[in-house]
């Protein structure tokens, strides 16, 4: 009876909602590659982790004061004294490098494998734009706990600005709201945090993933499916997401909670990489940390930009590290899309660029010496050298042939 | 030419002109919401002058004060200290402060407006940290001459806020805004006319 009853209220809200359409379009009858790998559980992951972090967030901010004489030891109070605060903070701060984990392995498998390519260049550039999302949502989140490395961090980042030409100082109080960081910027950032980046996310997720469904997903073959349909037009190669790709990554969400419970119960400062030591203490105006240093997930581009000496330059050669990612799909003029298939030229690159990136991102966490700096540049060149000379090395060297139908 | 038929110049004209006006209505719009994160009234009265007594600071002392969020350095040198600046230039990055940030009316070789009287944003032109002073010689290295170190990523700076050669901080010490109210009292954040 029960079913009966379900069947009639399915049937009354679809005909004024295309509840079935959207769910046939999305999920049933979304036909993905039959070979995704470990790559591709990222993706999914990444949904998981917005939609925790919303949810956490939302509770932090029922116990969180937002004034610079309450933030601190409203965080205090979160830790010790609000029923389970202590687990939904860690889990919100977990779930910040999570992120970043999660989505760096999702941009490097459209690395792997050619994502970004046509037809999904707009895909790409959704993805990079959520990506610079994600920073500024960290970047700001960063300041709320109002400790020390929070309030020096923010004081550092805001300051860039201020190596502009003409409008930089003005410029700098209009982001901080006063002639430095204060209660003023913490409000604000507060703000953006929970409301306008938070909308903006999610509004560019739903953009991604609807030009993903429209252009459909590519594969570690880099072939097309939609080049062989069978007589009712679906591919051949393709499954239906439902049930397939959502049991795959339910036992991907498995292996992931194992590591991500492991972190908020075991480790949730993870030795300082994840919760910055010096951030236990107050903001204190007037007393630096020892070693100021962002979190680890922004300290590639932080690297590159201490290994420049000039000041303006090195702000120029950070924004351009990340602009030029936007860059890639018309960068890389490989016949083929997977590495499976590239020239050893470009295997050669992708492991020298991957190698340069995590080098800099442990050169960042570093305070600076003559030899950590040179090695900084060297990987900075490297990096650039990666996208820059792509469209040279990138027609280079033997691809191998591509299969007709995915192995 | 029938009543009815549509006429598209005018129509064309007609959405130029409505984008236009629409535009620029919401480009005022959006000044208010530009203009609100400015700073307020309350953060630029908070940001008012200061006035430090300078006859409670003791020859060698040194004195800090919070003015617009930032730490403000006074020290009392004493003349043997001043006399000794000019000798250290050769190992300068820029010992005439031609390109630093400061005041006219100290841009001199003790940078300050009374020589014994140094006043400085305790603010490293590195990556913004705030140095230590050390005034002793040998307080940090063995060829130390006293001024102040950078515990962050140790940039060196004289007892005139003028950075050493060979650290990473590229400029002297910024010098705020001050002048003298009385013959013992300055006041931070107001220009002198002395040049």
């Amino acid at each position: 009876m029960f079913k009966k009853i379900g069947c009639a209220l399915l049937f009354w809200i679809n005909e004024r909602f295309p509840l079935l359409n959207m769910w046939r379009e999305h999920a049933s009858e979304y036909y993905a590659p039959k070979n995704f790998n470990f790559w591709y559980f990222f993706g999914s992951l990444a949904l998981f982790i917005l939609v925790i972090q919303i949810v956490t967030g939302i509770w932090l901010g029922m116990s969180f004061n937002t004034s610079s004489e309450g933030a601190f030891s409203s965080v205090e109070y979160i830790m010790r004294d609000v029923r389970f605060g202590w687990l939904i903070r860690y889990i919100h701060s977990t779930g910040a490098s999570f992120f970043f984990i999660v989505v760096y392995l999702h941009m490097f498998r459209a690395l792997l494998y050619g994502s970004y390519r046509k037809p999904r260049e707009l895909l790409w550039l959704v993805g990079m734009l959520i990506y610079l999302i994600l920073m500024t949502e960290a970047f700001l989140g960063y300041l709320l706990p109002w400790g020390n490395m929070s309030f020096w961090g923010a004081q550092v980042i805001t300051s860039l600005f201020g190596a502009i030409p003409f409008i930089g100082d003005p410029l700098v109080e209009w982001i901080r709201g006063d002639y430095s960081v204060s209660g003023v910027t913490l409000n604000r950032f507060y703000s953006l945090h929970v409301s306008a980046v938070p909308l903006i996310f999610v509004g560019l997720v739903v953009v991604h993933i609807l030009s993903l469904h429209h252009v459909g997903s590519n594969n570690p073959d880099g072939i097309e499916i939609k080049d062989n349909k069978d007589k009712n037009g679906i591919p051949v190669d393709g499954i239906p997401f439902h049930p397939y790709y959502t049991v795959k990554d339910q036992f991907g969400l498995v292996i992931f909670l194992i590591a991500f419970c492991s972190v908020v119960f075991f480790a949730p400062e993870f030795g300082g990489y994840f919760m910055e030591h010096p951030n236990f203490v107050p903001a204190d105006p007037m007393m630096t940390p020892e070693h100021i240093a962002p979190v680890w997930y922004m300290t590639p581009y932080y690297a590159i930009l201490r290994a420049i000496p000039n000041k303006l330059m090195g702000i120029g050669a950070m924004g351009g590290a990340i602009a030029i990612i936007f860059l890639l799909p018309w960068l890389d003029q490989s016949p083929v899309k997977s590495i499976r298939y590239k020239s050893s030229i470009f295997k050669v690159a992708l492991a020298l660029f991957v190698v340069s990136f995590c080098t800099l991102g442990y050169l960042g966490m570093r305070p600076p010496t003559d030899e950590r700096t040179l090695l900084a540049q060297v990987c900075a060149v490297i990096y650039f050298g990666f996208f820059l000379l792509m469209p040279v090395y990138s027609k280079l060297g033997k691809t191998k042939p591509l299969p007709k139908r995915l192995r | 030419m029938s009543k009815y038929e549509i006429n598209t110049s005018r129509r064309k004209f007609l959405s130029a002109v409505t984008t236009v006006i629409g535009g620029v209505g919401a480009g005022f719009a959006v000044v208010p919401f530009v203009g609100s994160w400015l700073p307020s009234a309350q953060a630029k009265a908070l940001g008012a002058p200061i006035d430090i007594d300078l006859a409670q600071i003791e020859v060698g002392q040194k004195v800090t004060v919070a003015w617009r969020g930032k730490p403000i350095i006074v020290v009392h040198r004493n003349e043997d200290t001043v006399s000794k600046l000019s000798s250290l230039d050769q190992k300068l990055r820029d010992p005439k402060s031609a390109e630093s940030n400061q005041p006219l009316y100290t841009t001199n070789g003790f940078r300050s407006i009374k020589p014994e009287f140094l006043v400085l944003e305790g603010i490293c032109t590195h990556l913004g940290c705030v140095p230590t002073y050390k005034p002793e010689a040998g307080e940090v290295d063995a060829s130390w001459v006293g001024g102040f170190f950078c515990p962050c990523h140790g940039s060196k700076y004289d007892l005139a806020g003028r950075v050493f050669k060979g650290v990473p901080a590229p400029l002297n010490l910024p010098i705020p805004p001050h002048r003298y109210v009385g013959d013992q009292i300055i006041r931070i954040g107001e220009d002198s006319s002395i040049v």
